[in-house]
């Protein structure tokens, strides 16, 4: 689980400031006579057209295929949708639990909670990870007294402290969230130490020139290098975050979307385990976007194209 | 060399440097290095590469910490960063997550100027070292020439009376940097600063400085140093056509030379000495 993110790379050289000459402007429409030349650069362009069309077709293939074979599956009895369900039968719970309510309550109101756990777990865990990271990454005392217990915890499977967390602090939030925090704390963790150990030395030596005292370095020069590492970190960790609200719920709670597979799983309804899962991933999906915007928010003098994230 | 100076810019005394290698011995970049910088003068290190030009510099700058032997800088004995070092870097130092303005600025925040007097004091050398217009742009929104633009503002606008260069123009294409280095002469001609300039261009040395030290293979120190009596004001692409350019040229390199062969023939037999 040590996901260790590597920043961007030094932006190569010589951009042309936009408005310089000599940039692909628009191409002046095609004189009276077409060349060669622009002929055999429509040719290219339109064979690019089609490749890209193509590979959108399969893209969209693959769903059909699969979603497709597993409803004909489960229809003529190859796979019998009592255990395995059926895509038509997930979309038309997902509807039910969206207009009518699931069983266990209305569905946004197990969104919420999901959503308010992982929240919180997030920022505690970013909060913790990057003052631990940071810490430890600029005092090397600190790193030689706590890295082996740090490396310790990391190494402990995690999801079995969720049976341990429920038994501490009870059916409600506190046991999600701190999950959470166990999951997303080692990631961000880990990227802000290697962030604040990888800064360019020389980077570090300029600023020493120009005058910077110890207080100076920290925060303008180590805090603001590693925080390319701890951005691209935060994608991930926001996922860990959410797999530690849900496995939570899963273990012992009355509410939220982890919950509702417990429920589902309990009644043996497949359909709604499923259901359960494409809710999450749309959540998931939605986090990631705002994800990518705050990364952007944070990091505005990264060149476009070499942000984390594909 | 005798330069006899009431106050020497910089001294260097018996300077000896050694690095731990990870095999676990030693390394000497530097060997009993003895030299004087007069203020004011504009002088250039050359020698073969992996000679401790860049160790020497860092010395000077405090950056570092001499094995044994004294660098004296403005009659102080160097102990730690000296504040009135500027120190251009090989490799890109400016600051990605800074604008050019900022970039510029971060010198004077550092040493307790306000901030809105730093940014005005930061506009006029954006200004002054033509990337008006360019202020509000990162880094990666610049080309290499216009970033060592705002490298060479930040270290000037701390008034440093003692400016290291380390190659600051080696990455840059030949055009962009001829140009660069006018405009450096251009600039220091304004000031009262002693620069020091490593560089392993022989002819960027000679067009550039007022004096040329040339260092032996590593370990280094101090073979030969070379007054360089071309008239000033200089135009560095013009300066090349000088018939006095050129026998210095043949005179300086002539000595280099061996230098090196010699760091090329160890650097085949691939001994770190």
């Amino acid at each position: 689980m040590t996901t260790r993110v590597t920043p961007a790379a030094p932006p190569a050289a010589v951009t042309v400031p936009p408005g310089a000459p000599g940039g692909q402007g628009g191409r002046p429409a095609a004189a009276a006579a077409p060349s060669t030349v622009e002929f055999e650069e429509q040719v290219v362009l339109t064979r690019e057209r089609s490749r890209r069309r193509w590979e959108r077709v399969l893209q969209i293939g693959v769903a059909v295929a699969i979603i497709g074979g597993w409803e004909t599956a489960a229809r003529t009895g190859l796979a019998d949708p009592f255990f395995f369900g059926q895509p038509s039968g997930v979309a038309w719970t997902i509807w039910r639990w969206t207009t009518r309510g699931t069983p266990q309550g209305p569905l946004w109101a197990h969104v919420v909670v999901t959503l308010e756990e992982t929240i919180l777990a997030f920022l505690i865990g970013v909060a913790l990870g990057v003052i631990a990271g940071f810490a430890l990454g600029r005092n090397r005392t600190l790193a030689a007294i706590f890295g082996p217990y740090v490396r310790m915890g990391n190494a402990i499977p995690r999801v079995i402290l969720g049976s341990i967390f429920v038994i501490w602090l009870g059916l409600g939030m506190a046991s999600k969230v701190a999950l959470g925090v166990t999951l997303t704390f080692f990631v961000v963790f880990f990227n802000a130490f290697q962030g604040v150990r990888e800064v360019d030395p020389n980077l570090v030596n300029n600023a020493r020139v120009l005058g910077a005292n110890n207080r100076q370095l920290s925060f303008d020069v180590m805090l603001p290098s590693a925080l390319s590492w701890i951005t691209s970190s935060l994608h991930t960790s926001f996922g860990f975050a959410l797999v530690g609200a849900v496995v939570g719920e899963f273990l012992g709670a009355n509410q939220g979307l982890g919950y509702l597979v417990a429920a589902a799983q309990g009644a043996f309804n497949s359909n709604g385990v499923f259901a359960a899962m494409v809710i999450l991933s749309v959540v998931a999906l939605i986090a990631d976007a705002l994800m990518t915007r705050l990364e952007h928010r944070l990091t505005p003098w990264r060149p476009p194209g070499q942000r984390a994230g594909p | 060399m005798a330069v006899v100076q009431s106050q020497a810019a910089i001294e260097l005394r018996d300077v000896t440097k050694r690095f731990w290698t990870p095999r676990g011995t030693y390394y000497t970049a530097v060997r009993d290095l003895t030299f004087d910088i007069p203020q004011g003068e504009f002088c250039a290190i050359v020698g073969p590469t992996g000679s401790g030009k860049s160790t020497t510099l860092s010395l000077v700058a405090g950056l570092d910490v001499p094995s044994r032997g004294e660098v004296t800088v403005l009659g102080e004995p160097v102990n730690g960063v000296s504040r009135s070092a500027g120190y251009m870097f090989q490799t890109d130092a400016v600051f990605p997550w800074k604008n050019v303005v900022d970039n510029v600025a971060t010198g004077p925040i550092y040493r307790g100027v306000s901030r809105a007097e730093a940014q005005r004091r930061a506009r006029d050398w954006v200004a002054r070292v033509g990337l008006a217009g360019f202020e509000d742009r990162y880094p990666y929104q610049l080309s290499g020439g216009m970033r060592k633009r705002v490298a060479l503002a930040q270290s000037l606008i701390n008034e440093p009376r003692i400016l290291l260069m380390d190659e600051p123009f080696a990455a840059l294409d030949v055009q962009t940097r001829t140009l660069m280095e006018n405009e450096l002469l251009e600039l220091w001609s304004q000031t009262s600063a002693s620069v020091v300039f490593v560089t392993h261009d022989l002819e960027e040395a000679i067009a550039l400085a007022d004096r040329v030290l040339v260092f032996t293979a590593a370990p280094a120190t101090l073979k030969h140093a070379y007054h360089i009596d071309l008239p000033r004001p200089r135009s560095v692409t013009e300066v090349r056509f000088d018939r006095r350019f050129t026998s210095l040229y043949a005179q300086i390199w002539e000595d280099l030379r061996d230098e090196v062969v010699e760091a090329y023939e160890r650097s085949k037999r691939g001994s770190a000495a």
